[in-house]
Order: structure tokens, then C-alpha cells, then sequence
């Protein structure tokens, strides 16, 4: 689209029905619609130059954003990260009770430790604490949901001492 | 976290994301739609009674006009890609597209009026000033010079037709800011076909209220009489566009109790509550049926001029309270219950920061500066030049 | 004087086409994801499934997504709300929600006829208010079905965090946009699942793929009783609930 062109045309147009007579007295106006027309084509100038690349591909939004947001790194590594090294506990795991609960559930988020895994050692949680964040009783939970009142249960004593977190179902003493 | 929590709010709902500036935008948009149309009066309606507060009028919806963008920018988290408004509309977001109402309304009917009016005195001010004051009248003429009844004219005709097509776009401009909370379904408070007419009518009513205070205020500062009858009739026009907004307001809330839906109860408790201060005694009792009731007894009971200015003035001053309250009600109201229905915040106004109370008060001050300014420049009456 | 307007609009022509050549060349790399990406977004159309008969309110979901998602503290992409029920009063429901649920529930002294959590995160509406609301493009639907923010283009006007019905967003504090729950797009485009339902640690939360047709969703969303947040709102909700009970906000 040659806007000098259109201009041209315009403005000749414009200009020849002012000299005919017909917008006598309104040259201020025929000015005004000019410096109008102008502008207007200067902001859809503006547009090209300042509106993101491809905006509206997919929809009205800067396609560019999809990549941006995909890009970030995870946090979480994920469940099958821990198989690759630590398939023996994973296995074990997957024989009990706990074979859905995902081992950064517990030992915290490991990205940083399976890219480096001495760069970061994950957590060894301390089972007082992590255990009644899903067992201790509350009505609100599924009432089939194992739970205890762990001053109740437990007294003092941390749930590690009689429970192995991996193999729920057996004792520290259980060697089987 | 928030102390002011009662009851359950969604953890995200707790602080209020819309302040007082976003309350200030619609009474300001407000008064320069209701502004316009006491102006239209004059000029379509032949109401010849308010010709003497036309100019004035024009100059008042435009300071307004001028002030209106600045809450929203104050507002934004990131006022410096505000252009994106323009630039990328989103053509389903009612607030994309009031950027441009707001845009054809300053440009094509405010700014054409007031020039198309004003011209003649441009031209001729631009003849007879000297130094600055020379070359700001002359850029303002925008290059004419002719002052011959075949162009000025031309300007009438063309004027009068802008003042006609100015009337829906004022009605659109406020129409539309009452439509960008009409339309969100999330907000049982807001959302309502009702919310643009309401926005409409208390606009008329807030325009037709400032400027017949800041005509009192002119004729103060210039030491000259107040022309009664024009300020009667702009006294008259005030009292009916009010009781039509009433009765709409009244419409909305006797349809919610009745109806009674989940929403309701929760409403009602608010209003009973944090919003009784500005819902109950600010915007119904002082801004409403008391400034109805002084307007009503000036068009009965016929006082004399005296009381009767004394009564319009007060009338005025409460009704732009109560349209104030009835903004801040919406906006502010709209955002302290739950969308849950279960449990209500606080909002805790603060003083000088970005968006609190002192920036809302230089931004309610400021179109008065402008409008001082304005009237230098473009003064709005003809004075005996010597 | 018509020799000056003729001039001043040549200019503006030339300026116009010259800026659009600019324009041209400036023209960068398309929008799709990375080009090594295996990810094609056509192949699928992201949902999750939430039970709540197994949710126990342990809150890591909440504590993995603060982490995952770097969530300002205070403000939720999800959170987990605790609903106490008495008898036939459903209108009442008693809630609670402390903290967002991230570290458990304190203990009820007098319990209700009935008590469940429900988890709550952005519902990546089909028919998104928010992103109708927008004034400017900053959120949008993605092709593959994700309600995103793009913090770039965002100007922070809080339009959209007025049209949610679900309460889901917040305004970052520091970033001054629109935040919440992306449905850890920077991970399920990689393959893996979203952090929330990485450690759920009963299996109620479960990320699904409506177009994957060997995805458990749709034995799922056939066999077992499905509700949404909010159905009266219309807004194409993709967050399917079973056994959601009809006292839940």
C-alpha cells in the first residue's frame, strides 16, 4: 500500500473541490480532516514498528510468550529422575504402601541434585515432623486414610523409630 | 496476614486490587459526560436559559477530560507499555475498547467543539495579543485566519451537528464505564444490564452538579451577577435527571432483595456493615434524598433568591458527595466481600503513597488548574472590551 | 501552502514504507516453542482430574508449587480449603483455608457432620473470562489448552483478576502483572507432570490430556460423578472435580 500515493490523490482531490468553490469557508475544516487523515496514518505506522512479531498467530497474544513460559527449568525433577540412580530404593518402594508418593514428596524438590547430585544433597527429613503432615487424625480426611493421633500412638517417639518410611508396612528391625 | 479478613475469603482475595483512583476514574469520566450534556442543552435543545454556562461547560467536561487518564496510569503496574491499549486492542475486553470512546470523544467531539466555538475569538485574539500569548493563540488557530460569516457559518452548522452526535458519545462514554463493571460476571455487586444506565444518569446528575457550582464559583470570582434563570433551569435539569437516577438506583435494589439470590445475603450483610458509612448515610441519606429534598422544595415552594442559591449550592456539594459515594460503593464495595459469598476484607486506604488518598486528592484538584488556565486563555463570557 | 501539504504527506509515505521494510528485517524467529522441542502443542488439549474422596489437606501441593512456580509468599497458584458441613445446611458451610493450606490444618474442636478439602487452582477455562477480559492480549488460551500470562505484555490493570469467579489470580507484588497457575507449562511441555500433582501423595490431583486417547481422563470423566467450580458462570471450567459437594464455593 503506497500511502505517498493515496496521500497525493487525496489531497488532490481535496484541493480541486476547494478551488471549485464547494468547501468555501471550510478550508479550516478540509485542514483538520487532512491533519487527521495523516495522524491516522502515522499510528497504523506506529503499529508496524512497535506491535511484537506475529502477534495474533495463534490467537490475540505474542506468540513469543509460549517459548518464553516452556523455557523455564523445573524445580521438581520428576519421578522417573530418581530411577536412574536410586532404582533399588524405588523398587522397594513400589512394593509398599507409599509406591505413589513421589520421592521428592518427601525428600524435597531435586532438580539441582540429579543434574549434580553432589552439588546438592536432598533432604533427610526428620519423620516427627513429616509423618502427621498426612497421617495425624483430622475428621476431614477420607476416614479409609491411614491416620493416627500421634501423642496417642506414638507418645514422644518419632514415626521412624518404629516405621521405615520406604516400606511403611515394616519395622526398622524388620530385616525381610 | 490481613487482620481485616471476617469470615472465608479465596487466599488470593484478600487485598483489594482496585483503590480509590479506580473510583476517582468513573466520577471524573462522570462529570465531564454530564458536563457535556447540560452543555448540548443549550445548543440542541434551544434551551436558551443555560446559554450563558455553555462555554463553561465545554471548558469543565474538557479539564476533566485531560485529568481522566491519569488515575488508570497511576494505577497500572506498568503504565509505560499502556500504549498496548491501542496498539494490540483486545477487541472482547470492554476496557480495550473504552480507550478508544475515550479517544473519539476527547478528539472528535470535545476538542472540534470547543475550537469550532471558540475560533472567531482565537483568530481575533491572535491579531490583537503580542509576544507569547501571540504565538499560542496564532498555533491554536491551526493555521485559519478567516473570520467571515461564510466560514464562521460553516463553523455553527458543523458545530451543531458535533453537539448532536456528542450527545450518544457522551452517553456511550459513561455508558461504557458502567458497562466495564456491568459486565463482569464474576462480581455479583457489579455485574447487572442496569450498571451503564445507572453510570449515565448519576453522570448527568454529577456534571449538571459541578458545573452549576463552578458557575457559582466564576460569577464569585469575577464579581458579577448570577443569572437566575440560567442557574434555575440547570437547578431544574438537576432535580429530574436525579430523581430518574433514584428511582433506577432503587429499581436495582429492590430487585435484589426480592429476589434474593446467594449473592444477596452476603450483599446485604456488607452493606449493613462496612458499607454503611458510605451505602447508607453517604450516598442515600446526605447525597441523595437530602439534596433531592432541598432541590424539591426550591421548585415547590419558591424561596427567594437568596435561600434558593444558598440551597442549590449545598444541594450541589451533597450530590457530588453522594455520586462520589455511590463510585466509591461500587468500586470499593464490589471488592470487600468474597466471591465465595463467605467471608468480607477491609480496605485500608493509604495516605501519600501511588495510589492513596493524597494522589487522589491532587488529581481532584488539578482539573480545577486546568480549568483556571483554560479560562484565561479561552475565557468563557463576553466581556464590554473597552 | 498546498505545495506543503503535498510535501508533508510524501514524507509520511516515504517514513511509512521505510519503517515497514525496518520492520522486515527486524522480523525474528516464530513463536512456537524451542526448535529442538518434540513438543507439538496441536497434539494436546491440558485438563486435571481432582478426587476429593482422596485428598487427606497434607498442603504440598501448595508447598511444591510455591517452589516450583517461585509464588511470592501470600498469594496462592493453588491452594487446599477445608469445608465443615452440618447436617442439611449446605448454604453455611464452615471454611477455612490457612494459609493456603501450604502446612496442614489445625485440629477442629468440635467437629462437623462432615469435613473434606478441596484443592483449588486455576480452572484453564475454555471459555476464560479472564482472557476476555484483557485488554491488551496479555492472557490468552494457549493451543494446547493453558490459561497463561504473558509478563512481558502485561500492564498490570487487575481487570482480569476482577473477572475470575474462582478467585485464582493475584497481582505479582514485585513484577506488578498478573500471576497464577500456568498448569506448570514449563514442565508438562517437557514431559513430565505439574509439581502439585508430582507429590500428591494419594493421587487426588492428576494432570490430564483430553486428546490423548490412552489417557485414564476419559474413563474417568465417563464412569465417575463430575462437577466443575462454578458451573453457573459457563466458563468451559477444565479442573473436573468428582464428588465435589454441592456446599463448595
Amino acid at each position: 500500500m503506497n500511502y505517498a500515493v493515496w496521500g497525493r490523490m487525496v489531497l488532490y482531490l481535496l484541493g480541486h473541490q476547494t478551488m471549485r468553490g464547494k468547501f468555501d469557508g471550510a478550508e479550516h475544516l478540509v485542514r483538520l480532516v487532512v491533519v487527521a487523515f495523516v495522524a491516522v496514518l502515522l499510528f497504523f505506522a506506529l503499529r508496524k514498528v512497535m506491535v511484537p512479531s506475529e502477534f495474533g498467530k495463534y490467537g490475540h497474544f505474542r506468540p513469543a510468550a509460549l517459548a518464553e513460559i516452556a523455557s523455564k527449568a523445573p524445580v521438581y525433577a520428576g519421578r522417573g529422575a530418581c530411577a536412574d540412580c536410586h532404582d533399588d530404593v524405588v523398587k522397594l518402594k513400589s512394593e509398599g504402601k507409599h509406591a505413589n508418593v513421589a520421592c521428592e514428596t518427601c525428600h524435597g524438590a531435586a532438580s539441582v541434585h540429579a543434574a549434580d547430585p553432589d552439588k546438592q544433597k536432598p533432604l533427610l527429613p526428620d519423620t516427627k515432623l513429616l509423618c502427621p503432615s498426612c497421617h495425624e487424625a483430622s475428621t476431614a480426611k477420607p476416614s479409609k486414610f491411614p491416620q493416627v493421633v500421634s501423642s496417642d500412638h506414638a507418645g514422644d517417639a518419632a514415626c521412624g523409630t518404629c516405621h521405615k518410611p520406604h516400606e511403611p508396612n515394616k519395622s526398622p528391625e524388620d530385616k525381610s | 496476614m490481613n487482620t481485616g479478613v471476617e469470615g472465608f475469603m479465596y487466599p488470593n482475595e484478600m487485598q483489594l486490587q482496585w483503590s480509590v483512583l479506580i473510583v476517582l476514574y468513573p466520577f471524573i469520566t462522570g462529570l465531564v459526560a454530564g458536563a457535556f450534556i447540560l452543555a448540548s442543552l443549550a445548543r440542541i435543545f434551544h434551551i436558551a436559559a443555560v446559554q450563558p454556562v455553555y462555554r463553561l461547560s465545554l471548558l469543565t467536561a474538557l479539564a476533566f477530560m485531560m485529568v481522566a487518564p491519569l488515575p488508570l496510569q497511576l494505577h497500572l503496574g506498568h503504565p509505560e507499555r499502556s500504549l498496548e491499549m491501542y496498539l494490540t486492542p483486545h477487541k472482547t475486553s470492554a476496557m480495550a475498547m473504552f480507550g478508544f470512546v475515550y479517544l473519539w470523544y476527547l478528539m472528535v467531539v470535545l476538542l472540534l467543539e470547543i475550537w469550532l466555538d471558540y475560533r472567531k475569538d482565537i483568530v481575533l485574539a491572535a491579531r490583537s495579543s503580542t509576544g507569547w500569548k501571540k504565538w499560542l493563540y496564532t498555533a491554536l488557530t491551526l493555521g485559519s485566519n478567516r473570520i467571515d460569516e461564510r466560514s464562521l457559518h460553516v463553523d455553527e452548522r458543523v458545530g451543531w451537528f458535533v453537539t448532536l452526535i456528542g450527545i450518544p458519545s457522551a452517553f456511550l462514554l459513561h455508558g461504557y464505564v458502567g458497562f466495564i463493571f456491568g459486565s463482569v460476571k464474576a462480581n455479583p455487586w457489579w455485574s447487572s444490564p442496569l450498571m451503564p444506565v445507572v453510570f449515565i444518569f448519576s453522570a448527568m446528575v454529577s456534571g449538571i452538579a459541578a458545573v452549576l457550582l463552578v458557575y457559582q464559583a466564576s460569577c464569585y470570582f469575577r464579581k458579577r451577577p448570577v443569572d437566575m434563570p440560567c442557574l434555575d433551569t440547570i437547578a431544574k435539569y438537576l432535580f429530574y435527571t436525579f430523581l430518574i437516577d433514584f428511582s433506577l438506583e432503587m429499581l436495582d435494589l429492590v430487585h435484589r432483595t426480592y429476589e434474593s439470590s446467594q449473592s444477596f445475603r452476603t450483599l446485604d450483610f456488607m452493606v449493613h456493615t462496612r458499607l454503611f458509612g458510605s451505602q447508607i448515610v453517604g450516598q442515600i441519606f446526605l447525597g441523595t434524598l437530602i439534596p433531592l429534598a432541598l432541590l424539591l422544595f426550591t421548585q415547590v415552594g419558591k424561596p427567594s433568591e437568596h435561600i434558593r442559591r444558598t440551597l442549590y449550592t449545598l444541594g450541589a456539594f451533597l450530590t457530588l458527595l453522594g455520586i462520589f459515594s455511590m463510585r466509591w460503593n461500587v468500586v470499593i464495595g464490589g471488592q470487600l466481600f468474597s466471591k465465595s459469598y463467605l467471608g468480607y476484607t477491609t480496605y485500608k486506604m493509604e495516605f501519600a503513597e501511588r495510589e492513596g488518598l493524597l494522589p487522589a486528592i491532587i488529581l481532584m484538584i488539578l482539573p480545577f488548574v486546568l480549568l483556571w488556565i483554560m479560562v484565561k486563555i479561552l475565557p468563557p463570557w463576553q466581556e464590554q472590551k473597552a | 501552502m498546498s505545495m506543503s501539504r503535498r510535501d508533508l504527506l510524501a514524507a509520511a509515505g516515504k517514513f511509512i514504507i521505510l519503517s515497514g521494510a525496518a520492520q522486515e528485517a527486524m522480523e525474528s524467529a516464530t513463536g512456537d516453542l524451542a526448535p529442538d522441542s518434540k513438543y507439538r502443542m496441536a497434539e494436546h488439549y491440558w485438563a486435571m482430574t481432582i478426587d476429593i474422596n482422596k485428598c487427606i489437606g497434607c498442603g504440598n501441593c501448595v508447598k511444591a508449587c510455591a517452589q516450583e512456580n517461585e509464588v511470592p509468599k501470600g498469594f496462592f497458584r493453588t491452594w487446599v480449603e477445608r469445608y465443615e458441613v452440618s447436617g442439611d445446611d449446605l448454604e453455611h458451610p464452615r471454611v477455612d483455608s490457612p494459609n493456603g493450606g501450604m502446612n496442614g490444618f489445625p485440629s477442629i474442636d468440635k467437629p462437623a457432620d462432615k469435613a473434606f478439602f478441596v484443592s483449588k487452582l486455576c480452572n484453564h477455562c475454555a471459555h476464560s473470562p479472564c482472557v476476555q477480559s484483557c485488554p491488551v492480549g496479555a492472557t490468552f488460551e494457549s493451543p494446547d489448552g493453558v490459561v497463561l500470562v504473558d509478563q512481558k505484555y502485561c500492564v498490570g490493570c487487575g481487570y482480569c483478576i476482577q473477572a475470575c469467579p474462582y478467585g485464582c489470580r493475584y497481582m505479582h507484588p514485585t513484577k506488578h502483572v498478573a500471576d497464577k497457575c500456568s498448569l506448570c507449562y514449563h514442565r508438562i511441555t517437557k514431559g513430565l507432570t505439574t509439581a502439585c500433582c508430582e507429590v500428591c501423595p494419594t493421587g487426588s490431583r492428576r494432570l490430564a490430556d483430553l486428546k490423548d486417547p490412552k489417557d485414564p481422563v476419559h474413563d474417568f470423566l465417563r464412569v465417575n460423578k463430575i462437577q466443575v467450580l462454578k458451573p453457573e458462570m459457563a466458563t468451559g471450567a477444565k479442573v473436573f472435580y468428582k464428588d465435589l459437594d454441592g456446599s463448595v464455593r
